[in-house]
């Protein structure tokens, strides 16, 4: 984990001095992305190391507000409503549900993980940095088109029944499938 | 065959039809079947009988086709009869005489494939703009292969295609009706009768498929119905055992049959189509080194599905489903896919195996060996079942032996009458079961039967000359043809000499009759030795039995060799009646003069040693059960038989009657596939075999023969089935302890080796 | 901006994600560390939406949204049946796949 924050702090200084260069616009929104960057990551470690299930709960919450945040820099700003429409208010409701139906402790529990800590973290780190290589070998320090324009919602709905009518549909079919599964699974009887 | 003026028959254009019903039927049973008055079991009967009426008229207007094809021409029916004739004559009591085929190409081409394809989906081509209505490309030739990468799916009607709709239709609707008898009271009539249906559907979908892919898919779809209907009673562990033995030994040919097509598809150019594939083989456009490794990759899956030696461990398991499932799967026409499949390709066999001009090819040998081992097996079985099965296994072998020496028409005759007889084998096996309150063991619950069950007597005794070859049954003239076939008797011809092959049909002839009239005794004559009282069965199940055992009788008539209707002054056009309706005759997609292609002459010498030695051989074996019966009416073996007193005779004896000991080898090799089998398969060499070799070291004999035979089948059908499973389990007690059932740590390791593995991609690339 | 300060930020993320659902015993915890390479999955999508000028990549981040909430819904089903089962949730107690 050590190795994935330094890297991604190293790239931040590499970053910051190439961005001087251009307007304070994208001085804006590079400060609101890194800003972002180092909340989410942050509260995913935390949410994945901390003792106490709620508390991971709750930051997994600000992982996922972080990421509705750099939707809104990359200009998907419905994809950033429905983020925190969907994981905020239902996923997560649904997530602290199941913490309470379980009766996992709220608090300090000492036996959260297992003890081979280190093995994950070893496969975490791996895949990181054949990630990383990857990525930068692949892109480099290609940037996004800069007189983009925020892809409106309008644009959303039209491309999702016109283009993607199949896979909406097909999606349609899948979510009832899940609500009947759920209930057939998590039923008494 | 049809001019472009010419317009093809409705019926070949829509042969579809025929396979599509019961796979809608298969819908009707499995949604509403439960709902209906009769559970299902109506849908099923109607849908498979309306197919049976368009496989009828499709296989008429083929017949019409063809003569009309002979006559009209070339004003040929007549004279070309006369021509065929006119080969020999004058040698006839000695030489039944045979036609020169030499006449072939003034008569211009016969039996050409129709194919009507329909483009499925395409890539990169321009033909894919509709896919669901693209226009019928209707070719009577070669031009089904599509451009670019196109898949197609359509129908290949010729004469192969339309004798085995005839054939799966008809016996398909007598077992639908047999069965409504024979399961009645099932706790899953209803699923038994949507699998028999869907069962119908696919075999009819491969015997039409114009491609190799819709040939695998067919393929595939049959062994699914085979593998739910042999579990058919899933609750008791042997059935469900016997379902995924058989699964995974076809598993091991698919192997085969998927790099055996993809190297015919890129040997093709690019073409899945049957037509075009057999096109350029003929012509020699794919090298002969191909086309072998192709067909040999082809034949481990015509081992496997139609139970070859070393493959056929399945099919004697495979009883444990349900009689009537046993006699259209398992005897009539499931098990014939592989040799369908032969007959599809033959060109590629043909050429692959250099079948003219030889004397020995892996097809000829495997069917060979496979028509001995599978007979000899048939002696010792107790269970009436398992003796048809081995018998199926041997008539099986007879049919790859007879496609192996390059008779072509007399295994596709064989696969045909022996559908006819052997069903009506086991339907009579069914009712004398459902008479013997469900044991099929002969030897504790039957005997003396024929007394109470006169009907089911006689069709069995049909049934059973027709297999034996007694003339004048079907299976007299297709054995016929296939032991003239092998060209080595003096004055047959034929391909080539394959001697070996011949001597291994001229045994089984023998063998077969011997261990029938053994069926025969045990449970027709003697004295019943069962508790209750039997009785004949109903007219459900005693009717399918009558029209079997009639066709029995006259489907040999179709292909008499001409000197014989010469010599019974009866019409010429009577002879080779089968011949010129399956066999293509100067058609670019089927093997012709040009690669050293004839045609065996009958003998009648020959034709009467065989018999000769069948009827003697069961005639010995009736002896042996008449001396029997004088010393007592209900014992089924000599209480002090040679078994008992001859320690080498005793030990082959044992060990092929003892069928649990080798499903205590199986199951216990399957159950220990993680546990160290090589251990285990090592020990029991030392165990089993090598005791049994000292046992009966320096005594060379039947029963030592037999005990290495056994062995070595289990061993290495186990071994390949097991390959994959020991291969990890093999390398040790590291490995085994990753499975810990910690879906974590397998999780670990996933994404572990995903890393590893897309580092390699990076840095290696 | 440059593209891959957001891939490296997914990328992140994602072996977060993945840390956590091996290191954790709680089934729920489990879950959320889906959520979160879930969530990574869909920063790639829209980054690269925004990079090739497509909407396919926010309309199909928006599918994965969706298909995240089905799979929290039947997750949470199979971890409440474990519960019920056993009355534990300890993923490595539910080890039937021992060979």
């Amino acid at each position: 984990m050590m190795f994935a924050t330094a890297m991604l702090s190293s790239q931040t200084a590499a970053v910051t001095a190439d961005v001087a260069l251009t307007g304070t616009g994208e001085w804006v929104a590079n400060g609101f992305f890194y800003a972002m960057a180092v909340v989410a990551i942050v509260a995913a470690l935390r949410m994945v190391t901390t003792k106490n299930v709620v508390h991971a709960a709750l930051y997994l919450l600000v992982v996922l507000s972080a990421v509705a945040g750099t939707y809104i820099i990359l200009g998907a700003e419905f994809a950033a409503a429905t983020q925190i429409l969907v994981y905020l208010g239902a996923i997560m409701v649904l997530l602290l549900f199941g913490v309470m139906l379980t009766r996992a402790k709220i608090g300090h529990e000492s036996e959260l993980d297992y003890q081979q800590r280190w093995l994950g973290a070893l496969v975490a780190a791996g895949m990181l940095a054949v990630m990383s290589y990857s990525l930068w070998e692949a892109f480099g320090t290609d940037k996004l088109p800069v007189d983009q324009t925020p892809q409106r919602t309008q644009e959303v709905s039209d491309s999702i029944f016109s283009t993607y009518i199949v896979p909406f549909e097909a999606l349609s079919v899948l979510l009832l499938a899940a609500l009947i599964g759920a209930v057939v699974v998590a039923r008494r009887d | 065959m049809f001019g472009a003026e010419e317009t093809i028959p409705w019926i070949f254009e829509n042969v579809w039809l025929v396979p599509a019903l019961p796979a809608a039927s298969f819908l009707v049973i499995l949604f509403f079947g439960k709902r209906l008055p009769y559970k299902g079991a109506e849908v099923g009967i109607a849908a498979v009988g309306a197919a049976f009426v368009l496989a009828l008229i499709a296989t008429f207007t083929w017949i019409g086709d063809i003569d009309n094809a002979e006559g009209g021409d070339e004003s040929h029916s007549e004279e070309a009869a006369v021509l065929r004739v006119d080969g020999s004559d004058g040698a006839l009591p000695v030489v039944l005489t045979a036609e020169e085929e030499g006449d072939g190409h003034g008569g211009g081409p016969r039996g050409a494939p129709i194919v009507t394809d329909v483009e499925w989906f395409g890539i990169g081509t321009d033909a894919n703009q509709v896919t669901l209505g693209a226009e019928d490309s209707v070719a009577t030739e070669s031009d089904g292969a599509s451009s670019g990468f196109g898949i197609s799916i359509g129908t290949l009607v010729d004469g192969q295609s339309v004798m085995l709709l005839f054939v799966v239709t008809l016996v398909s609707l007598l077992v639908h009706v047999f069965s409504t008898d024979y399961v009645h009271g099932d706790r899953r009539y209803t699923h038994y009768f949507a699998f028999l249906s869907l069962f119908t559907s696919a075999m009819l979908f491969m015997v039409l498929s114009s491609s190799t892919l819709q040939l695998i898919v067919g393929w595939e779809l049959v062994g699914v119905c085979s593998f739910a209907l042999i579990g058919h009673w899933w609750e008791e562990k042997p059935n469900s055992d016997a379902a995924l033995k058989a699964f995974l030994t076809n598993r091991v040919g698919d192997v085969g049959l998927m790099v055996g097509m993809i190297i015919l598809y890129f040997a093709a150019d690019r073409s899945f189509d049957i037509v075009t594939i057999n096109e350029m083989a003929v012509s020699g456009e794919i090298p002969t080194g191909t086309l072998t490794i192709a067909a040999l990759c082809l034949m481990a899956a015509v081992m496997s599905k139609s139970g070859q030696f070393i493959l056929h461990t399945w099919l004697p398991d495979a009883m444990a489903g349900p009689t009537p499932v046993s006699a259209l799967i398992h005897a009539a026409t499931m098990v014939v896919a592989g040799v369908y499949m032969i007959g599809r390709l033959y060109p590629v066999f043909f050429e692959g195996f250099a079948i003219a001009g030889s004397s020995l090819n892996a097809m000829a040998f495997i069917g060979g060996l496979t028509t001995v081992g599978g007979g000899a097996l048939a002696f010792v079985q107790r269970d009436i079942k398992k003796v048809l099965a081995y018998s199926t296994v041997s008539q099986l072998g007879y049919m790859v032996l007879a496609l192996g020496v390059g008779a072509y028409t007399a295994g596709m005759f064989h696969l045909f009458t022996h559908a006819f007889f052997k069903a009506c084998l086991f339907l009579g096996a069914g009712s004398v079961s459902h008479a013997c309150h469900h044991s099929f063991d002969m030897k504790a619950d039957m005997g003396g039967l024929r007394k109470h069950m006169p009907i089911t007597f006689w069709t069995f005794i049909i049934g059973t000359g027709a297999l034996a070859g007694i003339p004048p049954l079907a299976g007299f003239w297709s054995k016929d043809e296939i032991l003239v076939g092998a060209g080595v008797f003096p004055g047959t011809g034929g391909n080539g000499t394959y001697t070996i092959p011949f001597i291994f049909g001229m045994m089984t002839a023998a063998m077969t009759a011997a261990y029938m009239t053994r069926v025969i005794w045990l449970t027709f004559f003697g004295d019943y030795r069962g508790h209750e009282k039997p009785h004949e069965s109903g007219p459900r199940i005693t009717v399918p039995l009558i029209i079997l055992a009639s066709m029995a009788v006259v489907v040999g008539f179709l292909n008499m060799p001409s000197g014989f209707v010469k010599a019974l002054r009866l019409p010429e056009g009577w002879a080779h009646r089968f011949e010129d309706w399956v066999e293509p005759e100067g058609v670019a997609s089927f093997v012709g003069e040009e690669n050293d292609f004839t045609h065996a002459k009958p003998s009648l010498a020959l034709a009467i040693i065989a018999t000769g030695l069948g009827i003697t051989a069961g005639l010995a074996v009736w002896q042996y059960y008449q001396r029997l019966y004088r010393i007592d009416p209900k014992a089924t073996e000599y209480p002090n038989g040679i078994a008992s007193r001859n320690a080498v005779v005793g030990a082959g004896h044992r060990l092929l009657v003892e069928k649990y000991y080798l499903d205590h080898l199986y199951t216990g090799i399957i159950a220990g596939a993680t546990k160290g089998p090589v251990a285990r398969l090592a020990n029991w060499i030392n165990q089993n075999v090598l005791d049994g070799i000292v046992n009966t070291a320096g005594r060379l004999s039947v029963g030592a023969g037999q005990l290495v035979y056994r062995f070595f089948d289990q061993a290495v059908v186990d071994g390949a089935v097991n390959a994959s499973g020991r291969t990890a389990a093999s390398s040790g007690g590291i490995l085994r302890r990753i499975q810990s059932g910690q879906v974590r740590e397998y999780a670990t390791l996933m994404f572990g080796a995903a890393a590893v593995l897309a580092a390699i991609f990076i840095f290696a690339v | 901006m440059f593209l891959n300060q957001f891939l490296f930020l997914a990328a992140a993320l994602f072996c977060i994600g993945i840390y956590g659902v091996l290191v954790r015993k709680n089934g729920v915890l489990v879950l959320m560390s889906i959520e979160l390479i879930l969530n990574a999955v869909n920063i790639n999508l829209v980054a690269f939406g925004a990079y090739r000028g497509d909407i396919g990549g926010q309309v199909f981040a928006l599918f994965v949204i969706a298909v995240a909430a089905a799979e929290v819904g039947v997750g949470l089903a199979i971890v409440l049946l474990i519960y019920r089962n056993r009355r534990s949730i300890d993923v490595a107690e539910a080890n039937l796949l021992k060979g």
